[in-house]
């Protein structure tokens, strides 16, 4: 804390001295996302003082924005599927062909995606997956099921914690079931509810932000996680593995997007630009633990994270599927599954 | 004093500004506007239409199945989840009560310096932010915690208790939170009460148990109450301790509330609703006080 505030007076004294002309970058991001060190290094390269506030899901970042928020904010790190709806929304700003110097250094897979193609309002961030973690303590079977979350063996019962998150468990459930996301059709939905109706009284707990920590204590022994934040439960000690199951697992990826009224554009590019050189790519991968989506982040790299059983799934593991943005009619019937699940 | 008061009287609605500003600003305002908000029509993820409908009060007491057009029911879901959340804000506010009367009488009856070092120790732990007392707690009661591993140790159990995410820990958690609100206002009572008083009765042979019921908690009443809806309200609309000790695997009326304007489920004319419900039932319990007590007062 102590150091924060000193960096953060650092900041200051640098911007009365040289920096009122270069201006700010005002961030929304996710909470623990980006290290200190590559915001000061943006800081004394460009003399922009950042600001940044974090949210703790996508949806809060879309709220907090829909409730009058649009305008204060440059850049924001939204999710693939909500990409896909701030655009929708009309929360997004062009970026003009040749504004990004270093556009060329987005990995070509991640150039053309479904959530905007030809990367008109986005950079890749970081991408990853999101499957559950069991301790190898409690339980020394077959992981790679999604049994282990939706129907559990007898010693992992009462045991597991989920994200607490609908876009993300809902899924995870549909998976288990073999049915399409988004669907309409009666059946598979009314399934769908049946199994996380029964499936909750073998969960413990609904947590997102502490998934990790759940992990760690011991409070649960198998829990739903992303895999970069899987990992650091790994690191922290405790004896999880993170599972890549046979029927799928969620694969997402965050993104840099200009707002729309962004109050500082020209530096809200300047700061992209930044994001994409290889070597500030790789310091946001080493300080979160997922992989990100530029070239030649090879040598920055920690070498840890490229034999990782979390980054790199077994031959044999199926691909993952990117969560879809569903229409209203059948939003709603998630919502309420959602709703009667928790009431 | 009158003449003061009238030397006053000229000003006395200058004066009376910044009341009127701060209950016009920070409550009459926000109130309306969730009033109005309830009525309006729900913006598909999140935000609200300007078109007028019941369509957010029907949701609270309709239940039409899964897929919105089975013939209408009573809801009880919603129902349930205000009926627990009064359950556990009933049930922090008893215990707050059982511990804090005892404690506040402790302290009010101790000699004035040490009066105030009682106060400082009740009210140090509230220096620290909520949230962070809500996680401290959660490390205390885990099954690994130092709580199980302490009655381990002194072989009083084999195995650990399960305590977080049960509604145990939730109630310990609303317990901890709250309790100074029930202990400061009954000291403040306890300290104005008269112990001739209990001498008085003493010496005409009442005993104990009589002087604390018939003389003493009557004198300190409105202490009480006050304690009373000091813990039961905001422990109404609580949701950190459910969520971090209780594990969220149910809606509390604040989570119901907190989903639909930050959830999947962007609902804001429901959640405006559920909020005015609440507001409500909190006022129907303060009027009926307020009617008891100007009553017992004639």
């Amino acid at each position: 804390m102590k150091m924060k505030v000193l960096s953060g007076a650092a900041a200051l004294g640098l911007i009365a001295g040289s920096a009122s002309a270069e201006g700010r970058l005002s961030i929304y991001h996710w909470f623990e996302y980006i290290p200190q060190e590559i915001l000061d290094k943006f800081t004394a390269e460009t003399g922009i003082e950042v600001t940044m506030d974090t949210y703790d899901s996508n949806e809060a970042l879309l709220a907090n924005l829909k409730a009058g928020k649009l305008g204060s904010y440059d850049v924001a790190v939204p999710g693939d599927y909500m990409v896909a709806i701030m655009k929708n929304e009309g929360m997004l700003d062009m970026i003009a062909d040749g504004e990004l110097a270093n556009v060329s250094n987005v990995e070509d897979k991640w150039m053309n995606v479904a959530f905007d193609p030809g990367r008109k309002h986005s950079i890749p961030y970081q991408w990853g997956s999101t499957s559950f973690m069991v301790n190898r303590d409690v339980y020394s079977g077959d992981i790679r099921t999604t049994d282990i979350i939706f129907n559990p063996p007898e010693v992992l019962k009462g045991r597991i914690n989920v994200l607490d998150n609908p876009a993300e468990t809902l899924v995870l459930a549909s998976m288990h079931l073999g049915i399409p996301q988004c669907t309409t059709d009666r059946d598979q939905l009314q399934a769908l509810d049946d199994l996380v109706q029964g499936a909750k009284a073998y969960w413990a707990s609904f947590n997102s932000e502490s998934a990790k920590d759940v992990l760690v204590s011991g409070d649960v022994a198998a829990g739903m996680i992303y895999n970069g934040f899987g990992q650091k439960a790994r690191l922290e000690g405790a004896n999880v593995e993170y599972a890549y199951p046979r029927q799928g697992y969620i694969v997402w990826m965050d993104n840099v997007v200009l707002l729309k009224d962004a109050p500082n554009r020209a530096n809200a590019i300047m700061f992209m630009d930044f994001l994409l050189e290889p070597e500030n790519a790789a310091a946001v991968t080493n300080f979160a633990r997922y992989t990100s989506g530029v070239k030649g982040v090879g040598p920055f790299l920690d070498p840890e994270l490229k034999t990782s059983p979390e980054q790199n799934p077994p031959a044999d593991a199926p691909a993952g599927s990117f969560i879809k943005v569903c229409d209203e009619a059948a939003q709603k019937v998630y919502d309420q599954i959602w709703t009667r699940l928790k009431q | 004093m009158p003449t003061v008061s009238a030397a006053f009287a000229p000003l006395r609605n200058w004066l009376m500004a910044p009341s009127w500003l701060i209950v016009g600003f920070f409550l009459v305002l926000p109130v309306l506007l969730m009033l109005v908000y309830s009525f309006l029509t729900k913006e598909f993820r999140g935000g609200v239409i300007w078109e007028p409908t019941l369509a957010a009060y029907d949701q609270f007491l309709f239940d039409r199945g899964l897929f919105g057009d089975a013939p209408p029911r009573l809801q009880w879901a919603y129902i349930q989840i205000f009926f627990r959340s009064i359950t556990q804000a009933a049930g922090a506010t008893f215990f707050c009560l059982i511990i804090g009367f005892p404690t506040a009488y402790f302290i009010a009856t101790r000699a004035d310096n040490a009066k105030v070092v009682w106060l400082f120790l009740v009210t140090v732990p509230y220096w620290v932010n909520l949230l962070i007392r809500t996680v401290s707690m959660k490390f205390l009661i885990r099954d690994n915690g130092p709580l199980n591993e302490g009655l381990t140790a002194l072989g009083l159990i084999d195995a650990p208790v399960q305590l977080i995410n049960t509604n145990v820990a939730v109630q310990l958690g609303l317990f901890y939170s709250y309790l100074p609100f029930m202990v400061l206002p009954i000291y403040a009572a306890v300290e104005r009460y008269n112990f001739a008083l209990s001498e008085a009765a003493s010496d005409l042979y009442a005993p104990k148990w009589i002087i604390l019921r018939r003389i003493l908690i009557p004198v300190v009443m409105p202490g009480i109450v006050a304690g009373c809806i000091l813990v039961f309200v905001p422990s109404l609309g609580a949701f950190l301790a459910p969520d971090l000790l209780g594990g969220a695997k149910t809606f509390m009326i604040g989570s119901l509330i907190d989903e639909q304007f930050k959830g999947n489920a962007g609902n804001w004319p429901f959640g405006a609703a559920a909020a005015m419900i609440l507001l409500l039932l909190v006022l129907i319990v303060l009027t009926l006080y307020a009617r008891s007590q100007s009553r017992s007062k004639v």
